[in-house]
């Protein structure tokens, strides 16, 4: 027999008195309590005060939340971008720049812009012309209001081996003092906007989706960090916000929209919205603004006359990764150098023959 | 009503009896499970950075361990098959452990999923918006939550009706059993579907992934009840029969040779064909580029896979010592492949070619382990429960108390079911 049974008995008589300090009267009540049962329980109520007290102890860096973080009302009544009116809209976009604000000491012209009627957009990039600079990249970073550390680039320009197109072969960390190298070409990567986009299919709480001018946007207020898009984008155009991200105050780019740009809060995921706060008013992106050869050429697609129709008309255009089927809006192409050389080749061959 | 809260106060309150060694236990789990906290906390303060996770490697151990135990939940229907539809008697009462053992299983799978949410403060959308039934998620969140009331019903209600002293009438069980088979098989299913349909990832893309889950869960989920029924048998005295150990080995073993033959199937058309598509598979089993961190991984969970299906093939696994080693080989192999093996191989090399490997950090192991431990916690107390009451000593007019001597207690014979 376990010595402990043995003092059962004197023990419960000396603590039945205090038995009714029980926390919420919970040690009366089980009726048939015989006295070991009393007194385990009596001791368990100790070791589930200390129990508590240890929790209390565990919960403890909670108290390092910033107030900017802690769920407001406001934030959690919010509805899905679909769903809101115009008034609830404008609601958000108060409380949005009142944050923005309080965070940059800037007060950011932010808008909800809708897509434009007729209009599909779509990037085409030229691969004869890109010399790897990599301009793009950080124009996109500055004007996209990006995390500076750790920073986040939506776009990634590989360094490919002549002879391949296979961007298993590519080098993401080239770092030359003088670019282009000439055994080498290069080839941005970033979101293609799929027509079909698998990030949009797999999201469960349609956090994201593609608009009407073909672009796929993120509702960052909706978004619940799953990261379930960035498994499924072929392209691996996605970035989530693994931690707040950091953007000193002079850096903020205060002309925001409401689906792109805006800062976004930590455990979101972000990713190239085609600048639509900018092209949605008949800007061009950043990025093509930036790039010093032209290798880049943005527009809407349904106008005939628009340079990126000519393109997609006249040049031998491909996609990356044409058999995983999410038909991108992003086209490559490189520069037909002979022009006519066609006819040309094809009469050479019937001479031949 | 109240005489159920009543019912669920006593069964409260008996889950705080037992000898010092149930104490030890109990508070060993609940350090662990606040050491957890704790480093949830953290992670929740500063963001998923605490973690190893990267935008290349988006995915780590606590999407693992879902994957896992969402095998080891499933494989409570393994189960239940023999005893219904094959009217082995001998494994009646393990159902009810079983099916505890996919309540606990389920609840951590469910933890897992949460912290590994960037927002988990906004996981009410998940209600307010849900993409039914375009995102495999929203699949899983029904199959998983619906799996969870299925097997919280049926021991629940056997339980009740055992402290009632009443006769468990078969309506209330039976058809629910047969859904609960039904829905395993879903459970599994829809969690390999979130993998293999996203064609960005060569690696899952494949229709195999769905089988060979099912084949390892039934594997890995037997083993574990195994190693567990022991433990109850041995801190209990209730009499587990050595029989039923012995059907569920012969359960382990035959979904074993499957899963052994799938894998096989695997490498011949990854290596045989030998496309780009192969580059994720070399650097699980071989390395890419001179980066191999999960290689060495990889290779003890095959050798403890073959060395455990090896031991059970042979007859000196009716040993029960010999079976335990077996299946915590067994255990263990399977928690490697399916967990470390088949998610962090996904993302490497990224859909882009670029290679960064993953590496868990101490805050997301601690974060893991806290899980571990409160779904171990979870399924002590229903089985510090289910014991009394099966055995009549816990009823609606006996509580007596059964020694506090013995870990749990000492219990005799389990009154067989049976059905009005
Ligand atoms: S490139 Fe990726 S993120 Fe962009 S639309 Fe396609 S699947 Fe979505
Ligand atoms: S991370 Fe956000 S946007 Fe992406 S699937 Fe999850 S909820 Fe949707």
């Amino acid at each position: 027999m376990n010595p402990e049974n043995k003092q059962h008995s004197d023990q419960d008589k000396q603590t039945s008195s205090p038995q009714g300090g029980c926390a919420g009267g919970s040690c009366g009540g089980g009726g048939s309590g015989s006295a070991p049962t009393r007194r385990s329980f009596l001791r368990t109520s100790a070791v589930a005060a200390g129990g508590l007290a240890a929790a209390m102890a565990a919960l403890k860096p909670l108290m390092e939340l910033e107030s900017e973080d802690l769920p407001t009302v406001e934030k959690f009544l919010q509805k899905h971008y679909k769903e809101m009116d115009a008034e609830e809209m404008q609601k958000a976009l108060t409380r949005i720049s009142g944050e923005v604000e309080k965070r940059f000491d800037q007060r950011p012209d932010i808008r909800d812009i809708k897509p434009m009627d007729g209009v599909e957009f779509v990037y085409a990039l030229n691969l004869t012309r890109c010399i790897g600079c990599r301009k793009c990249v950080h124009a996109c970073v500055a004007e996209n209001n990006q995390s500076r550390s750790p920073e986040i680039q939506y776009i990634r320009v590989l360094e490919m081996p002549r002879g391949t197109t296979n961007i298993e072969k590519g080098n993401h960390h080239y770092d030359r003092p003088k670019v282009p190298d000439n055994d080498h070409f290069y080839m941005p990567v970033q979101c293609h906007q799929c027509a079909q986009p698998p990030c949009v299919k797999v999201c469960p709480v349609e956090a994201t989706w593609q608009e009407a001018d073909g672009i796929t946007v993120i509702d960052y207020d909706w978004c619940i960090g799953c990261r379930y898009c960035e498994a499924a984008c072929p392209y691996w155009a996605r970035r989530f916000n693994f931690t707040k991200p950091k953007l000193p105050k002079k850096d903020l780019n205060p002309n925001m929209a409401y689906l792109s740009n805006r800062p976004r809060p930590k455990g979101v995921v972000e990713k190239c919205t085609f600048c639509l706060h900018l092209t949605r008013e008949g800007k061009m992106p950043a990025c093509l603004e930036v790039c010093p050869t032209g290798a880049r050429k943005f527009g809407n697609v349904l106008d005939p006359n628009s340079e990126v129709s000519q393109i997609l008309k006249t040049n031998r255009v491909f996609v990356l990764k044409e058999e995983v089927g999410t038909l991108p809006r992003f086209f490559y192409y490189f520069d037909e150098r002979y022009p006519g050389s066609d006819e040309a080749m094809a009469d050479k061959i019937s001479q031949t023959s | 009503m109240k005489a159920y809260l009543k019912f669920l106060y006593r069964c409260f309150k008996r889950s705080f009896v037992g000898g010092w060694k149930y104490h030890l236990w109990l508070g060993f789990l609940f350090t662990i499970a606040l050491v957890g906290l704790n480093a949830y906390c953290r992670q929740y303060v500063y963001g998923l950075g605490t973690t190893g996770m990267t935008d290349q490697v988006s995915w780590g151990v606590y999407i693992a361990n879902f994957t896992f135990l969402v095998g080891v939940a499933a494989s409570a229907v393994m189960l239940v098959i023999p005893v219904y539809i094959y009217k082995r008697e001998e494994l009646h009462h393990l159902v009810i452990f079983g099916e505890l053992l996919a309540v606990s299983a389920i609840i951590m799978c469910l933890l897992f999923i949460v912290v590994d949410l960037g927002r988990p403060d906004q996981m009410h959308h998940m209600m307010l918006r849900f993409h039914f039934p375009v995102s495999i998620l929203t699949w899983d969140v029904i199959a998983l939550n619906g799996y969870l009331l299925l097997n919280l019903h049926i021991p629940g209600y056997l339980i009740y009706c055992a402290y009632n002293k009443r006769k468990p009438h078969k309506n209330f069980v039976v058809p629910f059993v047969f859904i609960a088979i039904a829905w395993a098989i879903s459970i599994h299913t829809v969690t390999a579907f979130l993998y293999s349909g996203l064609g960005a990832r060569p690696f899952w893309n494949s229709a195999v992934i769905a089988p060979r889950f099912l084949a390892s869960a039934f594997a890995a989920g037997p083993a574990l009840l195994i190693i567990t029924l022991q433990m109850i048998r041995h801190f209990t005295h209730w009499k587990v029969e050595r029989q039923a150990l012995l059907t569920l080995r012969s359960i382990v073993t035959v979904a074993m040779f499957i899963n052994m033959f799938l894998l096989g199937s695997e490498w011949f058309t990854e290596f045989y064909t030998d496309s780009v598509h192969v580059a994720s598979a070399k650097y699980l089993y071989l390395g890419l580029d001179g980066k191999s961190a999960l290689v060495p991984w990889i290779r003890t969970s095959f050798i403890l896979n073959m060395v455990a299906l090896i031991v059970l093939v042979l007859p000196i696994s009716r040993r029960l010592r010999v079976l335990n080693v077996a299946c915590s080989m067994l255990f263990i192999g399977i928690w490697i492949e399916k967990g470390m093996g088949l998610i962090i191989p996904g993302f490497i090399p990224t859909p882009l070619g670029e290679i960064v490997e993953y590496t868990p950090t101490l805050n997301e192991t601690l974060v893991s382990l806290g899980i571990w431990a409160t779904g171990f916690l979870i399924y002590t107390i229903l089985v510090r429960i289910t014991v009394p009451v099966l055995s009549g000593r816990l009823t609606v007019d006996a509580d007596s108390f059964d020694g506090g001597r013995l870990d749990f207690a000492k219990e005799e014979d389990l009154t067989a079911i049976n059905y009005q």
